[in-house]
């Protein structure tokens, strides 16, 4: 190749919920850095196709495994598997998760839970393993896909909004602990970007693809950040969101 | 169609580029090569769509679903020994282009633009400034699957399923749904074109420049607006791919974008005048040689996004067509007389020769010839009126016209121009359609 860049070691990346659009587009750019990959999702054949496309790219390797994260008591052999795989693993990158339907959530707590336990509680288990075996090699990465709907409740996504916003707050906890043994912990809140999960919504110029979200989030990765709303004018969105008065918040529609 | 121009009118979420004539239809998109088949309600017709640069119809569909394949971007295989590369039907040539590029390779045939998808440059089979020794796209296809909408699904080529691959290229997305193909990239050293422009009046002197050029792509500016003794000037415009070692970085992203839809009143014969004769003199002597990046070369147009709100909300039509050599000469003045007299054309006019390389789609539209393609403004009447006088000629001369640049021709005119067609409609999928499709065979009328 013409312009191959001189890295040291190909960066070995664990992706859970690699089909996902923000994932794909993220691990694109990776690849073209030449990283490995494990790549976790539901779907084998998308797997698959997910994984030819970021060897064509430039990965190294990439291995596929598939698998339901909501079975948080299959974690620990999967994240085995990866690290063998990978023959240890620096980034770990979370992009699973569900929309769910809010109308849905308020009639039926089945829902509800569903949402909490795909968004929230598959990604606390994975992050507790995660946490440790980084803590113990004193170095690596975790990057977690949130949302910018979790820094608000709002009557239109609150389930969604509440599976993200106690995602935010357990990530606070765990990079207040492993911070100091070198390992970074990046919470990833996008707004709203053009994703098969937001395909039935309509568009409107707040919405960015998923290629410019990935650029966003690679910077963030090198640069350890801690929260990276991405794109970045988010953070001023949700900076005047979070600071609007209960009392007014409460009789707006959004 | 009859539409009144009422606010309740619903608005159409998918637009080919001339922005004419216009449909509702739901879009749906797809992301993976099993996303399809789809199970529609009886009845609904469905049409695959890439990014929508076709001018006309060939990309709507009304009351049906369009299957947008561009998220089904995935590169699948390359190889760098033989440049073969495998990827999804959606993926753009922009995005082939930035990976191939740094990599030493180039796009065997490109058009004009280069945000159309691999499907569309297969189903359209298009034809670039290389064709007189390339061909078209299609000769540079090795392989594909396609769905049909009852879920059969099959590889094509020249060698299994060759019927199909045949129908398949250039059959305007009707034969099925394409989930991946395989093209031959060819290798380049440099990002730069060894450039040559060379100034013409006339057609004579334009017919001599194409017989002794001896570039790999050449293709010439033509003015349609002056009269006298400046009608039919231009520029002949050739290259090559550079052999000196140079640059093979990425491209960067266009920065520019038309920003609204400009007044109808903007392009007008007077402004379109002025055009013409800046863009002849933009060039100072009589010829220009030296290296280009290929960018500017290929893509001029590609630099400004959106560059169709230029026509303002009444959209274009473009007229494409090819002459044979015999009448080839007789023809293009016939047809530059009566552009000229109108006034309507624009500045962006094309004329070039087709080679005789052999196209492999039942349906392919470049034969051995004279090409030319200009865009005129919508003003209804008179631009219909012309471009339906274009058609005329072109079928008194035995020439035919581009389906993808095409809104305005008969079922007459098409089934003339291509007498195939009932062969190739034995190939099309029972659950497709297009508004084309139903235009050219006669089951839609022509407005206006």
């Amino acid at each position: 190749m013409a312009d191959q860049p001189a890295v040291a070691a190909p960066r070995r990346v664990l992706a859970l919920g690699a089909t996902s659009a923000i994932a794909e587009a993220t691990l694109r750019l990776l690849a073209e850095q030449h990283a490995a990959f494990f790549l976790v999702g539901r779907n084998t054949q998308r797997l698959a196709a997910v994984r030819n496309d970021l060897l064509t790219r430039g990965a190294t390797a990439a291995t596929t495994f598939t698998a339901d994260l909501d079975n948080t008591a299959a974690h620990p052999a999967m994240l085995a598997h990866a690290a063998t795989a990978l023959g240890g693993i620096d980034l770990a990158f979370l992009a699973h998760g569900v929309l769910g339907d809010q109308s849905e959530a308020e009639k039926n707590y089945a829902a509800a839970e569903a949402i909490l336990r795909t968004n929230f509680l598959s990604a606390v288990s994975l992050v507790t393993w995660l946490a440790s075996y980084f803590e113990s090699e004193r170095r690596g990465a975790i990057a977690v896909i949130s949302s910018v709907a979790g820094d608000r409740g709002r009557k239109s996504n609150y389930v969604y909004g509440a599976s993200k916003g106690g995602l935010d707050i357990f990530l606070d906890g765990v990079r207040n602990r492993i911070d100091r043994a070198g390992v970074h912990v990046l919470t990833i809140k996008p707004g709203f970007v053009a994703t098969p999960m937001t395909a039935h919504l309509p568009k409107n110029a707040l919405f960015a693809e998923p290629a410019r979200v990935a650029k966003h989030i690679v910077r963030a990765i090198e640069k350890r950040k801690d929260v990276a709303y991405v794109p970045p004018f988010w953070a001023l969105i949700m900076l005047v969101v979070r600071n609007i008065p209960r009392r007014i918040f409460k009789k707006m529609n959004m | 169609m009859g539409k009144s121009d009422s606010k309740t009118e619903q608005t159409p979420q998918f637009e080919s580029w001339g922005r004419y004539p216009q449909f509702h239809a739901d879009v749906v998109p797809l992301h993976w090569a099993t996303d399809f088949p789809l199970k529609p309600p009886p009845g609904t017709p469905q049409l695959p769509v890439g990014l929508g640069r076709s001018y006309g119809d060939v990309c709507l569909l009304e009351n049906g679903l369009l299957l947008q394949t561009a998220g089904m971007d995935r590169l699948l295989h390359f190889d760098p020994a033989t440049g073969m590369l495998r990827c999804e039907a959606g993926v753009s040539l922009q995005q082939i282009l930035d990976f191939a590029v740094p990599r030493g390779f180039f796009l065997p045939v490109t058009p004009g633009t280069k945000y159309v998808t691999v499907g569309g440059a297969i189903a359209n089979d298009i034809h670039g400034k290389n064709h007189h020794v390339a061909g078209t796209f299609g000769r540079h296809v090795l392989r594909f699957e396609l769905v049909r909408s009852d879920g059969t699904r099959f590889v094509c080529s020249p060698i299994e399923n060759p019927e199909w691959f045949a129908a398949t290229i250039g059959g305007m997305g009707l034969t099925g749904l394409m989930t991946w193909a395989e093209i031959h990239l060819r290798p380049i050293v440099s990002r730069r074109i060894d450039y040559r422009g060379d100034k013409f009046h006339g057609i004579d002197e334009f017919f001599a420049l194409s017989h002794a050029a001896s570039s790999e792509y050449s293709v010439a500016w033509i003015d349609c607006v002056s009269t006298g003794r400046n009608f039919a000037r231009g520029i002949f415009m050739q290259g090559d791919h550079s052999e000196t070692p140079g640059p093979l970085t990425r491209s960067k992203e266009p920065k520019l974008t038309f920003p609204f839809d400009l007044p109808a009143f903007a392009l007008n014969r007077f402004s379109m005048a002025a055009f013409n004769s800046l863009y002849f003199h933009k060039q100072l002597g009589q010829q220009k040689v030296g290296p280009v990046d290929y960018e500017p070369f290929f893509y001029p147009l590609d630099a400004v996004q959106h560059w169709n709100r230029m026509y303002g909300k009444h959209g274009l039509v473009q007229f494409q067509n090819v002459l044979p050599l015999e009448s080839g000469r007789e023809g293009m003045l016939e047809i530059l007389r009566a552009i000229t007299k109108s006034g309507l054309a624009s500045f962006l006019a094309v004329i070039k020769f087709f080679g005789d390389v052999p196209s492999v789609g039942t349906m392919s539209f470049p034969v051995p010839g004279v090409m030319l393609a200009l865009d005129f403004p919508i003003r209804r009447h008179v631009t219909f009126e012309l471009v339906d006088r274009l058609a005329r000629i072109t079928l008194e001369h035995g020439g035919r016209m581009y389906s993808a640049k095409d809104a305005r021709m008969t079922a007459a005119q098409f089934q003339a121009f291509y007498p195939q067609w009932r062969d190739f409609a034995r190939y099309v999928d029972p659950g497709f359609d297009s508004a084309f499709w139903q235009r050219v065979t006669g089951r839609r009328p022509l407005d206006g």
